[in-house]
């Protein structure tokens, strides 16, 4: 019973994280943008929804204003790539840095509490929490798959594709990659947004390492679900997100050490990065030495033919 | 249609690397024009087709298309006007998007991109149309994925991409150079059919005089920089290989020397 208790738990954090999940996929997977500014805009989407809750306002405006508050801070990670000529790594570190004063300025001390206060999960009826949310999930992953079936969508699928064929069609890549990363992070924020208001509260260093388990919800939702059209590769990203919290609550019940759980996720991180590329060589490798033999054959008959 | 006056590139400007890749150069293009471009490694080529479409900027002088200076536009904004396909068959494609979704990015060259669906029945029904006249089989694979697809289908891809919009200046970049002989004369034969058929205004640079001479309707040599031979459509019906390696000669007084140069 305790163990289903955690289980469930597990998948009810899980379907939070998921947002963060399809930020990172984004940047990471279809912009090919490694984007750290993550670590930061998670933290800032709980911060402006926290504080905005303390103050009064409505949860669910409290919560898009995460997101808004997040895709602010892609737009200059991006704008700092782009325009600012940053290698995309640096810009997303500087982001985050940045973001962690922003972050503490924004809640004013390193802890805002949400015990007592309304949620946009308030209104949910405990029963039902695991019929809603991931609904309204599905509904958010769903927006996601269209948006990148747009004219639009396919520009940025195709600026972190081959930039240089898309700007030979006239697409300012400048212009798509800040789009992505900006709805990168605002997914991200408002993930953050939503996790804040189910624990009770945002926390200054709740987004530390999120980048990593983001890429780890993206490798192994990928790699155990596929990810050969964007409708397939999201819904993989959306288990991977719920797989990975399911694995960590698995972790601790076996009386992991809850200190290692960054460690371990970083592994899972490497060896999900690692093996395909192993895997990759050696079939490589295999197609090589066929193509050689090919061709070895296709000599052979070459010179039967002069001679004959 | 396209003018280029007095375009000079200075590459590495004072250092031990400088090279003047283009030095004072004038072409003239008029509307239909399909002209071929030789020259040896570093005759300034490849910089020439960079400043057209809009990669580099000239140091000096400037280009014009169809009455218009254009060079203050980025390249995505010259993309209105100039297609290119590009030598490397990877170059021109999106590898991870599908055969229909690389033709819809570029059904919308010169056009605003928006939230409408990037593909919609109409689209394909047109798009497999277009695949039709390469006649290489790529209609019954709207939905694979291009980086599925050979060398030569990427490149023929890639042609069909540049062209069925209509652009009004074409830039070949040596775009059968990386391929294999039957599948290059494949791609070489589409490109005649399709800047034919679409009437475009054509710039092609080929390492291959025979190439050279059998397309187009002028043909112009560059060397150092600079066009040193330019062959009007009069003159260029029964050019041979070695009318132009003569000329070479007695233009440069000595022998067009360039493992590169296929003398076809």
């Amino acid at each position: 019973m305790y163990m289903f208790i955690a289980l469930e738990g597990s998948i009810e954090l899980g379907l939070l994280y998921v947002l963060m999940a399809l930020g990172v996929y984004i940047s990471f997977r279809i912009l090919d943008f490694p984007d750290l500014t993550v670590d930061g805009s998670f933290t800032t989407g709980a911060a402006v929804s926290a504080v905005m809750i303390t103050h009064g306002y409505a949860p669910l405006l409290a919560t898009l204003s995460g997101f808004l508050a997040g895709a602010v801070a892609g737009t200059i990670t991006g704008l700092l790539h782009t325009k600012g000529k940053i290698n995309n790594l640096l810009s997303g570190i500087v982001m985050m840095i940045a973001l962690y004063s922003i972050n503490l300025r924004i809640m004013g001390k390193p802890n805002t509490p949400l015990f007592g206060e309304n949620t946009v999960f308030s209104v949910i009826p405990e029963d039902y929490f695991l019929v809603i949310v991931p609904v309204v999930i599905i509904i958010l992953k769903l927006l996601v798959d269209a948006f990148l079936h747009t004219d639009i969508g396919f520009a940025l699928r195709a600026t972190g594709d081959n930039q240089r064929m898309i700007r030979s069609f006239g697409v300012n890549t400048d212009f798509t990659i800040i789009l992505g990363i900006a709805l990168s992070n605002g997914l991200v924020a408002m993930s953050g947004a939503l996790v804040a208001q189910y624990q009770g509260f945002a926390d200054i260093s709740m987004g530390v390492g999120m980048i990593v388990i983001g890429l780890a919800s993206v490798i192994i939702g990928e790699a155990i679900f596929g990810h050969k059209t964007v409708f397939r590769a999201t819904l993989a990203v959306l288990l991977g997100a719920i797989v990975y919290r399911m694995v960590i609550a698995l972790a601790l019940q076996l009386n992991m050490n809850a200190e290692d759980l960054k460690l371990i996720t970083a592994l899972i991180v490497v060896a999900a990065l690692i093996l395909p590329k192993i895997q990759k060589s050696l079939g490589q490798k295999r197609k090589i030495l066929e193509r050689i033999r090919e061709v070895n054959n296709k000599v052979e008959n070459n010179g039967r033919d002069i001679n004959a | 249609m396209l003018k280029i006056n007095h375009v000079t590139k200075l590459f590495n400007a004072n250092t031990v690397d400088e090279k003047l890749a283009l030095s004072n150069v004038n072409l003239s293009l008029a509307p239909s024009d399909f002209v071929t471009v030789i020259g040896s490694n570093g005759a300034g080529k490849s910089t020439l087709m960079n400043v057209i479409s809009g990669v580099l900027k000239p140091d000096d002088g400037n280009v014009i298309i169809d009455d218009v200076e254009v060079n203050k536009l980025h390249e995505y904004q010259r993309s209105q006007w100039i297609a290119r396909v590009f030598q490397d068959p990877m170059a021109g494609t999106s590898p991870n998007m599908t055969i229909a979704e690389n033709l819809s990015i570029a059904y919308l060259r010169g056009y605003k991109r928006t939230l409408n669906w990037g593909l919609n029945k109409k689209k394909k029904h047109f798009f497999k149309e277009q695949l039709e006249r390469l006649g290489i089989g790529l209609e019954n694979r709207l939905n694979a994925k291009v980086g599925l697809l050979s060398g030569g289908e990427r490149q023929a891809l890639s042609l069909l991409m540049a062209t069925f919009t209509k652009p009004k200046i074409l830039l070949l970049d040596e775009h059968t150079a990386a391929l294999d002989p039957s599948r290059a004369e494949l791609i070489s034969n589409l490109t005649e059919k399709v800047v034919r058929e679409f009437n475009l205004t054509t710039l092609m640079v080929t390492h291959n005089m025979a190439q050279a001479i059998q397309l187009g309707n002028r043909l112009i040599m560059m060397d150092k920089g600079q066009v040193i031979m330019d062959i009007p459509p009069s003159k260029k019906q029964g050019l041979t290989v070695e009318d132009l390696l003569h000329e070479f000669t007695a233009i440069k007084g000595e022998e067009l020397n360039d493992d590169r140069v296929i003398l076809g």
